[in-house]
């Protein structure tokens, strides 16, 4: 344990082009990219199942089945598949962001679906009783609602990415995996345990991030934790633990 | 922070952990089940390159006809990994190359070694290597490190031997098992031994399919293939020559432990090195790498011919 610590506190493994902020920071670019790609497709898909209702038996059993997918196979698939279509960087770094992207978007649509399908009846309601239309309903209310779930889903998706990103440096990109990679190859085991506490650390901090930003975007009167008489309670009355 | 978002956050931190342990555990038990100091059957390991674990396959079938109960244990990883198993006996003979496993005895002991010919590096192999192994009589079977590129990159520097890198290397990315980063047959000695400092070094695999990719699709500039790689002339690359010898001989020789040592074990596998050429070996390797033949039909194919089955 104490040549973990050693490994992780010596200067010479925080510099350089494999040094560990330019790892972590690849690593970290690997997650957001393919977060970025998966929302872009499975919030429009989870927000259009929830509101219509339509295609939710293939949404349901398309996170099922993505789910089940073993992300090394699919990556040495694709690298061996795609090879041929796209070169240069680009003919390891697509198959691996495309793989990493299959694996958040099952959590982020399940997110989004669920989270609008969940929404109070009695709002929908109101929302159209209201004379709003389809798209005013779906942007006004079940969205904002549906927010709580559409954020657990993507820090479900996130905590994942980071920690299978890893596999990216099977296939020789970069990335936190090269030190679990690097060191298994030359029996280095700080450097492989040095590796694997990076990577539950920056889960960490990436899922708190996550709850951070959550806390700021879902609007006070859904989380119970404020409302119209929190403002007048007592300065010292007990606050209900959520 | 609320609860849930804590506990969330710990269970993934459990997870990973979790994850990590589990690989580690597994590894374990890839190398310790099945021991061969029980009585069991000679465990024959491979390491996780085509070619070794067709040699285990030959190894253990070559075994298996003259009456020694032997099995394979194959893709265990870098010699890193598998010398250690080979020490605590959960392997007994392993298919090794002269020139490598010398220069890893050596750098565990601290001898000096100099040698660049098969009998030259043969010999200083026997004498660092620790005594729990025994060193068998090599093949004349050889199948050296290389340092390969593309027919255009060595047609644009004109290159013919690693010498040749010298002005260009800074210019140029090199590919190789992450190994190399440390060990003396790589970056250090290309270095040293040629003046070649790459500008950068990618990690690849051990002469595998990613080093291939990577050299065809131009990631990497060189890459470190193995000579009897079948893709070298299908595939138009070039080795280049080593004429320092910075990858010293590198004859097929088996490694056997100490304890599992045997008379009857040591003359079949003679007949084995001294039917094995390296043009079986490219073509072997060819059948399983490129044919897709599964390495067991390819070995006891070998055994057949040489009448060793």
């Amino acid at each position: 344990m104490n040549e973990v610590l050693a490994w992780l506190t010596d200067g010479a493994n925080w510099q350089g082009p494999d040094g560990i902020p330019v790892r972590t920071y690849e690593h970290l670019l690997y997650t957001f990219i393919a977060l970025a790609a998966a929302s872009l497709i499975a919030i429009p898909l989870g927000l259009w199942v929830g509101h219509t209702g339509r295609g939710r038996f293939l949404a349901v059993n398309l996170t099922g089945g993505l789910r089940a997918i073993p992300s090394l196979g699919l990556l040495f698939a694709a690298v061996m598949v795609l090879g041929g279509v796209v070169h240069g960087d680009a003919g390891i770094f697509v198959p691996a962001e495309l793989v990493l992207t299959i694996l958040a978007v099952p959590p982020i649509l399940a997110g989004a679906y669920a989270g609008v399908e969940e929404v109070d009846a009695a709002a929908r309601d109101a929302a159209r009783g209201m004379g709003m239309t389809g798209t005013e309903v779906l942007w006004q209310v079940e969205v904002p609602c549906a927010l709580p779930l559409i954020s657990s889903g993507l820090r479900s998706a996130a905590l994942q990415v980071v920690a299978t990103a890893t596999i990216a440096a099977s296939v020789s990109l970069g990335g936190l995996g090269r030190f679990l990679i690097d060191g298994l190859g030359q029996l280095d085991y700080p450097q492989m345990a040095g590796g694997a506490v990076l990577v539950a650390l920056l889960a960490l901090i990436v899922d708190l991030s996550g709850a951070a930003l959550q806390r700021v975007v879902v609007s006070p009167g859904l989380t119970g934790k404020t409302g119209p008489s929190f403002r007048f309670r007592p300065r010292r009355a007990p606050v209900r633990a959520t | 922070m609320s609860t849930r978002t804590l506990r969330a956050s710990l269970t993934a931190l459990l997870a990973v952990a979790g994850l990590t342990l589990a690989a580690c555990g597994n590894s374990n038990d890839a190398l310790n089940s099945g021991g061969g100091d029980s009585g069991g059957p000679l465990i024959v390991g491979g390491a996780n390159f085509s070619e070794s674990n067709i040699l285990a396959e030959i190894y253990a079938g070559a075994l298996n006809a003259a009456g020694i109960d032997a099995t394979t244990k194959e893709n265990i990883g870098s010699r890193e990994t598998y010398l250690p198993a080979l020490k605590d006996g959960s392997i007994d003979l392993f298919p090794e190359y002269t020139g490598v496993l010398r220069d890893y005895f050596a750098a565990k002991s601290g001898d000096t070694v100099s040698a660049t010919d098969s009998v030259g590096v043969f010999n200083e192999l026997k004498q660092v290597a620790p005594s729990y192994v025994r060193v068998l009589p090599f093949s004349a079977a050889e199948d050296k490190d290389s340092v390969t590129v593309t027919q255009a990159t060595a047609d644009k520097y004109s290159l013919k031997s690693i010498a040749d890198l010298a002005p260009v290397a800074s210019k140029l990315t090199l590919g190789g098992p992450p190994e190399w980063k440390t060990r003396q047959t790589g970056l250090a000695g290309l270095k040293k031994l040629y003046g070649v400092d790459f500008g950068k070094f990618t990690v690849t695999d051990a002469g595998g399919p990613i080093t291939l990719n990577a050299l065809l699709d131009g990631r990497i500039d060189a890459g470190n293939l193995f000579t009897t790689n079948p893709q070298i002339p299908a595939k138009h690359l070039v080795a280049l020559e080593d004429p320092k010898s910075l990858f010293a001989a590198q004859n097929v020789v088996p490694l056997v432990r100490q304890d599992a040592y045997s008379a009857q074990l040591q003359e079949t596998l003679n007949k084995v090195s001294k039917a094995l050429t390296t043009e079986d070996l490219v073509n072997l390797v060819k059948r399983v790498d490129v044919d897709k033949e599964d390495p067991k039909d390819v070995a006891d194919s070998w055994l057949q011919d040489n009448n060793l089955s």
